[in-house]
């Protein structure tokens, strides 16, 4: 049973078709609306994330399925200390494909080595999170028609944001595609991510100047520089700005700019850009939901 | 036993010096009530020196591990006296319970039962990581 834990596990060929799929739903919702009736989807958050649980649920029902689960650990059997593969064997009974968040790593892999329906790894710890990453894509496919020769920047912290080093691997899989990396010293992107761009040929350069570097952007990838990332407190009060987009900053950025941020945002993206018609990440949400309808079609093999 | 001649067994040969022990631990040779020889820092014509462990029994020894730990070395069973067969070793593609992943995040922190799983990512490097957490062994 095919599952899909890390964006690595699909080809270049199915995240296209992923994409080709979305943007046919995007066109004829009509078409989509009974594709997976009678179907269920099991939601199991170990730990909340509403965002992430309601856009599977919307997507879901706007298959025409069924949506079942829970949203915290403390609702479910996992307070009365089942295991992962104990809860995937059971759930497998009730539902026909499952959306897994968990607060450790690898915890959607046990529960796809157990289940016998697909899973779907909705965030595990710092790990993996394939359908942002989809969000992500479909956003700059349709944004910019493609991502071949595309310059895309990511600004923020590149050490930790797994989203990061996940859209980055997907996106080297695409000719010409350039990276501009935005960060402070302490948060520059891990040599073993850029060992992979070396390896794949990418070009890539380091700043620490956001400033400097919008206008060369074709793609803008904000992440939150977090507080405790820093060892001291003057550092961070010193960098946050920095790394802070405003009006004055989207002034210096050619029009076909595009900016993108995982979301939640707390203050890195100014509420001044949200009316900037380059912000594009309330789209980027509704284009998550759309991809995670496609992957769900896929994963059930509903044609 | 006459460490020289072994009539039916095994011979692990040409084991890096000083990693006898570590295989001997690993491979659970101390569960076995059959002679046992660990021979240390022998006189060897390719590396100056190297260490051998002779089994006294047709023990089926795990060549995963051995690739794992040591990929040079060779074995050798031995039956009636004679080679009856070498063993090559290769570095294995996955590894199961011979490594523990040490990262608290990973689901093994918590799940104690879970088997612990290391896949081979990079041959020419001989680098494994966990499957659950993608964590690097050391
Ligand atoms: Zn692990």
């Amino acid at each position: 049973m095919r599952s899909v834990i890390d964006i690595s596990e699909l080809t270049t060929g199915e995240i296209d078709e992923l994409i080709a799929t979305a943007n046919d739903i995007i066109a004829n919702p009509e078409r989509y609306s009974e594709k997976c009736r009678g179907k269920k989807l099991a939601t199991l958050f170990f730990e909340p994330s509403t965002r992430t649980r309601l856009s599977f649920e919307a997507a879901m029902y706007e298959l025409g399925g069924n949506v079942l689960g829970f949203s915290e650990a403390q609702s479910s059997s996992a307070s009365k200390g089942e295991s992962v593969a104990d809860t995937a064997r059971v759930v497998s009974c009730y539902a026909d494909i499952i959306a897994m968040r968990h607060p450790k790593e690898g915890a959607p892999l046990v529960a796809a080595r157990n289940a016998s329906i697909p899973v779907i790894n909705a965030g595990d710890g710092g790990h993996s999170h394939p359908t942002q990453t989809l969000a992500d894509l479909l956003t700059i496919y349709r944004e910019k028609g493609g991502f071949e020769n595309l310059t895309v920047g990511f600004c923020g912290d590149l050490k930790f944001g797994r989203t990061v080093h996940s859209l980055i691997s997907a996106l080297i899989r695409y000719k010409g595609v350039k990276f501009v990396l935005i960060s402070p010293a302490e948060l520059k992107l891990p040599g073993y991510v850029k060992d992979k761009l070396d390896k794949a040929g990418i070009e890539y350069r380091e700043t620490d100047s956001l400033e400097n570097s919008i206008a060369d952007l074709d793609i803008l990838y904000m992440t939150r520089v977090q507080k405790e990332r820093f060892f001291n407190e003057e550092d961070y009060l010193r960098l946050k700005d920095t790394y802070i987009l405003t009006p004055e900053k989207m002034a210096l950025a050619g029009a076909g700019l595009r900016v993108l941020h995982p979301l939640p945002r707390v203050n890195e993206i100014s509420v001044a850009v949200d009316s900037d018609s380059r912000a594009c990440y309330f789209k980027q949400v509704l284009y998550g939901k759309y991809m995670r309808m496609a992957l769900i079609l896929k994963l059930l093999g509903v044609k | 036993m006459n460490i020289d001649s072994i009539k039916n067994g095994i011979v692990i040969d040409h084991i890096t010096a000083g990693k006898a022990m570590e295989i001997y631990r690993l491979l659970g040779l101390d569960a076995l009530d059959c002679s046992v020889a660990l021979i240390k820092n022998v006189a060897s014509r390719k590396t100056g020196k190297k260490d051998i462990i002779k089994i006294d029994s047709d023990f089926d020894v795990d060549t995963d591990i051995l690739g794992y730990i040591d990929p040079f070395v060779t074995v050798n069973v031995i039956k009636d006296g004679k080679i009856a067969e070498k063993k090559t070793i290769e570095l294995p593609s996955e590894l199961t319970n011979v490594l523990k992943c040490k990262n608290p995040r990973c689901i093994t922190s918590v799940e104690q039962e879970l088997p612990h799983i290391f896949k081979l990512t990079d041959r020419e490097n001989r680098i494994y990581r966990c499957i659950y957490c993608e964590t690097r062994a050391k």
